[in-house]
């Protein structure tokens, strides 16, 4: 059922179909020809680049349509009441994030060229990263929950593979599964989200829950409330937000582009992309909105004083895409569903820059250590230092992209951080609960410029910590590197321009652009303003906060005096709680882990499953049946008298029966 | 006439076949006792064949011939268990015990 005026939009499959093809091709040259890089970077690279380029067609195409353009393919599920097709649905939405998937994508599949070039898993990564992309364009495309929780789930999936990918060690292939059965908790949210939504508006599609959903539900009643707490259950843990957020710290031990793409600037925001599209059931919902944003801004606190201390380079990115994930849940849960987009946009442009810095980072270094015959941890940031010289574009790019985190103008984080500040305490001034959710915004900005120049100053400036002879091996990465560097390195400063408000003189684009999907949730909002004078108060603020934050670390901290890991003591007093993360993970383990260890292995497998299942039921059953026969076999005695005896009192016994 | 004494005579043929049956361990005399019975039957249908009808004699005449089919078949299968095991006595035949 293809719309007439749906024009180039109606080529949407194909973007579905390049990555898909592109897995299978690669997939089967895992088996085939492994060795064969030329293919597998023609094939993996190609795909999503020609991805891309239909996106751009399709995202055209969407522009002028007031109505969400929806393909149907075929059926997929019919039971009963309930009818699911797999037809995928292009809005104003879905396109920012195809173009951001497949562009932002692309660029990492690039830059993968290069960082993977040595791997002898070539083939299986490209395979693997363009399986992704496939089932994260499912997500952003399905037209309905099921198909939604398809792509949903398969970018789990994706993401625990590639998270194993060096699955030989023992630690890389743990963290996949932490990050598997974390993200199945929230996923059991999602689920129990969908049935009730069935239950009570009696379908999944998108297009007919968000219409029917006004009339529904009353506006705060628990049953709407309960829906989106569950549905952001799911979110919690797809954008590892508080509480189930300690999967994604672990998953750097994944390939770093894989960190940058998956783990920074598409899966890792599919969450604020739900609470987007259900724009309608949270603006129904209004303490549950009030949760999303409390959550968000906590989590972006919370994470930010964690980075504040790490010394792995990636763990330090991690806390900060938590920290700005919190950022986007502070927007989306606020009602400024495009600002929370708008960051989720300009977040995957600066932070996928910076992950894939710390890559060029890391592949210098580990050139460096090998060369020298070091064992270094080519991650710890201890054991850098003064990188600026010998690799100046990543250190350049790097530092645009650590401004544009912090929020100075006019870099395009400057604009998005800004404008979900702005909506927390323009929401504030009608509900006071959201000044707090401000101020720990804003605490949270102060602190990412702190731990974003203190990676800077450690990795790139003060003298050379990796060893003897080691500066004569740290070099500067590759063109295929750092070509998608200056590419995101543009968009990192530009990417404001999209979004530019009215304040500053812009026209706010994408605020417009986003309009046809976040207006219904609008109506349901209470519209709240604030003046001019403190708009421009807030802006002068949030700046002088990361302006401060830059220049406190830029004080405080000597790199010049850091000794090597080998060397450094050890943290103390609260230093040493935000090292050790606040001792969640460790809070977790006693908490949940263990004792669901020991359920398991001393009740369920001990007890239930050996002594009862095992056994009573399976050989207690043998043991009954073989008594039973034992029994029975004693009465065939082959004695001819014995039957006949038993036969004649049978006899008997029937017809004094019969003649009573 | 001589009802009562007839079938009192034919419930003594039956108990006895039924004891030898019970009791003896020689597969000769046990299918002898065999016999002893369907002849008490016998006894009892011709007895009371006087009082309820023809139908009683021609059950008779059925009944021998019936036995006698089944005294050539009995004596042929003891013959075959003779030969095979040089012994006709019940009690060591007890292939059937489970």
């Amino acid at each position: 059922m293809t719309d007439p005026h749906a024009g180039l939009a109606a080529w949407v499959w194909l973007v579905l179909a390049l990555p898909l093809a592109g897995f299978l091709v690669n997939g089967a040259l895992v088996f085939v020809r492994p060795r064969a890089n030329g293919l597998v970077t023609l094939v993996g690279v190609g795909t999503v680049a020609a991805a891309f380029g239909v996106a751009v067609a399709v995202a055209t195409a969407v522009g002028p349509a007031h109505e969400p353009l929806v393909f149907r393919y075929w059926d997929w599920i019919t039971a009963g009441a309930l009818r699911v097709d797999f037809a995928l649905q292009v809005d104003h939405l879905s396109a920012v994030m195809l173009l951001v998937v497949t562009g932002v994508g692309a660029l990492i599949h690039v830059f993968s060229v290069g960082y993977m070039g040595a791997d002898p898993g070539y083939a299986r990564y490209f395979a693997y990263l363009n399986l992704f992309v496939f089932f994260m364009l499912v997500l952003v495309l399905g037209a309905s929950f099921p198909v939604m929780f398809v792509g949903w789930e398969g970018v789990g999936l994706c993401s625990y593979l590639l998270i194993g990918f060096w699955f030989n060690e023992r630690i890389n292939a743990d963290a996949g599964k932490k990050a598997f059965i974390v993200n199945r908790i929230g996923d059991t949210g999602f689920l129990v989200a969908m049935f009730l939504l069935f239950r009570t508006t009696g379908s999944l599609d998108f297009g007919d829950v968000l219409a029917r959903a006004p009339a529904t539900f009353t506006a705060g009643a628990p049953l709407i409330t309960a829906i989106t707490l569950l549905l952001f259950l799911g979110c919690t843990g797809k954008s590892a937000q508080i509480p189930l957020f300690t999967w994604l710290p672990d998953a750097m031990q994944g390939p770093t582009p894989v960190s940058a793409l998956i783990h920074a600037a598409t899966m890792v925001t599919a969450g604020v992309y739900l609470v987007a599209r259900c724009s309608v059931l949270f603006a129904l919902a209004p303490v549950a909105s009030a949760v999303v944003a409390g959550v968000g801004a906590l989590t972006a606190l919370f994470a930010a004083t964690i980075a504040l201390k790490q010394w792995d380079i990636k763990r330090v990115l991690a806390y900060s895409t938590i920290s700005q994930l919190g950022y986007m849940f502070v927007g989306v849960g606020t009602g400024a569903y495009a600002a929370g987009i708008f960051h989720l946009v300009t977040h995957a442009f600066f932070k996928a820059l910076l992950f894939l810095g710390s890559g060029s980072v890391i592949h210098a270094m580990h050139h460096a250590l090998h060369a020298t015959h070091r064992h270094g941890d080519a991650q710890d940031m201890r054991t850098m230092g003064g990188l600026r010289r010998c690799m100046p574009w990543t250190a350049g790019l790097m530092w645009i992209a650590t401004l544009a985190i912090a929020g100075v103008p006019p870099l395009s984080g400057f604009f998005s951080k800004d404008e979900i500040l702005t909506a927390a305490f323009a929401r504030g001034t009608s509900e006071p609960l959201w000044y707090l959710w401000w101020g720990l915004g804003l605490a949270a900005a102060a602190l990412t410029a702190f731990y974003m120049t203190r990676l800077m100053l450690y990795t790139f400036h003060g003298p050379n910590r990796t060893g003897e002879g080691a500066d004569a091996h740290l070099h500067e990465a590759p063109w295929v590197m750092t070509g998608p560097l200056l590419a995101l390195g543009v968009l990192a400063v530009a990417g404001g321009a999209l979004n530019v408000p009215p304040l500053l003189g812009g026209g706010a684009w994408l605020h417009h652009w986003l309009e046809p999907v976040t207006a219904a949730a609008a109506a349901h909002l209470p519209g709240v303003h604030v003046s001019r004078g403190t708009e421009w108060a807030l802006v002068v603020l949030a700046v002088a906060l990361a302006g401060a934050g830059i220049l406190a670390a830029q004080r405080l901290l000597r790199p010049t005096e850091l000794l090597p890991a080998r060397a450094a003591a050890p943290e103390t007093g609260f230093g040493r709680v935000l090292w050790r993360k606040w001792y969640v993970d460790e809070l977790y383990d006693a908490l949940i882990v263990r004792p669901v260890q020991w359920i398991s292995s001393r009740v369920l497998w001990r007890l239930v499953d050996a002594r009862l299942v095992d056994g009573l039921l399976v050989n207690g059953t043998a043991a009954a049946s073989r008594a039973l026969g034992w029994l029975g076999s004693r009465l065939q005695t082959g004695q001819l008298g014995m039957y006949v005896a038993v036969f004649v009192i049978g006899v008997l016994a029937l017809l004094s029966a019969l003649a009573r | 006439m001589l009802l009562g004494p007839a079938l009192a005579v034919s419930a003594l043929l039956f108990t006895i076949g039924v004891v030898g049956v019970l009791f003896r361990r020689n597969a000769i005399v046990v299918f002898m006792c065999v016999e002893l019975m369907l002849n008490a039957a016998n006894l009892t249908f011709v007895a009371l064949a006087q009082r309820l009808g023809v139908a009683g004699h021609v059950f008779v005449f059925f009944v021998m011939a019936v036995a006698a089919a089944e005294a050539a078949v009995g004596l042929a299968i003891i013959l075959a268990i003779f030969r095979h095991r040089e012994t006709v006595d019940l009690g060591n035949i007890n292939l059937l015990k489970g």
